[in-house]
């Protein structure tokens, strides 16, 4: 069903077929180094590209300019010499630099000299009262759906939450005929006040106008209510209603669906697993890792790039793949490197790229009633464990994310963390009275997406892997 | 709770979900055709049997989970369909042997 790698080691192995994965592989491929581009989705383009190779969505202006953009890095991969394998998913990478990978039900290994890890983002939790029903999902869940498949909501829908994703995707949605009955944007009040520093830089970015084209192309079909304070999804076994606070006043309204969207953070899962450090980020609310100029970590021969390395946004992402990859030619083949653009000007376009990032994160930055949930809201989808009962664990000893583990099995399902891991860090220093950089996050570990015992035994083995076992 | 765009001419590819027939199209994976199908393919929690709907469609919340050709747990946001493909709607915990 899938391709295997053509060979045991390569020279770089970049793992994300997003912008900063594209890049990246593209950067090394044609600099001469043998490289191996792995993603887990059945196309490239990551997310903000995602299905650009298939979409049924051929109405150009529907998915809009920086939706197609992405066609040329594809491009470019494809005619770089690097080898891409999709529909391969990673479940570990060590020290050694030795990376495991589900194709098809079967794992193999190829070792590296260089990984550049690309895993890019995933939308922050949201965990509101009810946001486990059926009929909520977040608004990236429905922009894929949108992407991959030309499916739009035609059904009472509801948009909460805030940041430029949530406009985006409510414009494309209208776009293509869909329906969307009210938009609730939980954007603090005093956030206007905080960002207002750094509106200059963002003003003078490219994002400043599109975002003002978008939001006025969704105002001028769709109801929208700011100052949103509180939301709650109601229903019994399916979503019926959304209710919110907004200036004092509680409103509830019928909904099938509701998409939630408060943001991105580092997608940290395999990184973690694999020993790099990571520090809490107090401005963006995340833990991103610890790197030095090129994004390379405190783990040897890894770097890592895009929105997996603090959030950035994808035209960041795509500079920031092109220097890990300079970086990992430079080390590697230090003649091809000189054929590369200098560093320099890398470094100089991702300045531009970055421009105007403090003033949505200032503006942006998720209120704490909804990063940091009360009573019966769940917090753990997999183990369906509530804050009271995290709460309730704190008080009798529990003192981080990884004895909640011993006391509520929180992280411990499927998703490893993924839905969970930063609402358990933020509350459990909240009530501990702790800074989140104190009271840590998960200990994470191979494999990081659920693999089969099956699969795990069937891994070829050499003669010593069965020695280093077998008894007597 | 989703309709198809008019721009969508991708071939049909054609699904059976607990049985009945179902029409999706080619790169649809298998929650997508799942959702636009019109059905309750709600599945149960392996911990309470609480109903859910995928939620983030990307490979990271596991509430999408479903049985594919007989092999359970599948991240249905990451399979696409395929001609024939037995879907079953997952309630509770994956099956010893499946």
């Amino acid at each position: 069903m899938n391709t295997t790698p053509r060979r045991d080691s390569y020279d770089v192995v970049v793992i994300g077929a997003g912008p900063a994965g594209l890049a990246a592989a593209a950067t090394a491929a044609e600099a001469g180094l043998s490289a191996l581009l792995l993603d887990e989705n059945a196309g490239p383009g990551g997310q903000v590209w995602r299905a650009i190779a298939s979409t049924p969505v051929t109405e150009r202006g529907h998915l809009g300019a920086d939706y197609w953009a992405g066609t040329e890095l594809v491009e470019a991969v494809r005619s770089s010499g690097a080898e891409i394998i999709q529909r391969a998913t990673v479940w570990s990478l060590d020290r050694n630099l030795e990376i495991g990978i589900s194709l098809g039900g079967a794992s193999c290994f190829v070792k590296a000299r260089r990984v550049i890890l690309a895993t890019g983002a995933l939308e922050r939790p949201f965990p509101i009262p009810g946001w486990t029903l059926p009929g909520v999902m977040t608004a990236g869940a429905a922009q894929t759906m949108l992407k991959s498949s030309g499916l739009v909501p035609d059904r009472p829908t509801v948009i909460a939450g805030q940041g430029p994703l949530l406009w985006l995707l409510a414009a494309q949605i209208l776009r293509l005929g869909g329906r969307i009955d009210r938009i609730l944007d939980t954007t603090e009040r005093r956030n206007y006040l905080a960002a207002l520093p750094h509106a200059f830089a963002f003003m003078t970015s490219p994002y400043f106008a599109k975002g003002l084209a978008l939001m006025k192309q969704v105002r001028a079909k769709v109801p929208v209510v700011t100052g949103v304070s509180e939301l709650a999804a109601v229903g019994d076994g399916q979503l019926a209603t959304v209710t919110y606070l907004s200036a004092g006043r509680r409103e509830t309204i019928p909904a099938e669906l509701l998409l939630l969207h408060q943001g991105v953070v580092p997608n940290v899962n395999l990184a973690m697993a694999t020993g790099i450090e990571h520090r809490w980020d107090d401005l963006q609310l995340c833990w991103s890792p610890v790197l030095d100029r090129d994004g390379n970590t405190s783990v040897e021969g890894i770097a890592i790039a895009g929105d997996g390395a603090g959030i950035g946004g994808a035209e960041a992402a795509i500079v920031r793949g092109r220097i890990a990859a300079r970086a990992a030619v430079e080390a590697l083949a230090p003649a091809a490197a000189a054929r590369l653009a200098p560093m320099a000007s890398f470094n100089a376009a991702l300045v531009r790229a970055e421009r105007g990032r403090i003033f949505l994160d200032t503006l942006f930055r998720p209120a704490p009633q909804f990063r940091i949930p009360s009573d019966d809201t769940i917090v753990c989808r997999c183990e369906e464990v509530s804050a009271k009962d995290i709460l309730d664990a704190v008080a009798i000893g529990a003192t981080g994310p990884n004895q909640l583990k011993a006391y509520r099995r929180t992280g411990m399902g499927p998703c490893q963390g993924r839905l969970c891991g930063l609402t358990v860090t933020e509350l459990m220093a909240q009530a501990r009275g702790k800074s989140p950089q104190e009271i840590g996050y998960y200990r994470l570990r191979a494999p990081v997406k659920p693999i089969t015992l099956a699969e795990l035994a069937a891994v070829p083995k050499t003669e010593a892997d069965v020695n280093a076992v077998v008894r007597g | 709770m989703f309709k198809r765009s008019d721009q969508d001419s991708r071939p049909s590819v054609h699904i059976v979900v607990d049985g009945a027939a179902v029409a999706a199209r080619e790169g649809d994976t298998v929650s997508a055709a799942l959702l636009a199908s019109g059905r309750d393919v709600r599945r149960a929690t392996a911990v309470s049997g609480a109903p859910r709907l995928p939620y983030c469609m990307m490979g990271v919340c596991f509430d999408c989970l479903v049985t594919i050709d007989g092999v359970g747990n599948r991240q249905g946001c990451l399979v696409p369909v395929a001609e024939g493909m037995q879907i079953e709607i997952q309630k509770g915990k994956r099956e010893i042997g499946r």
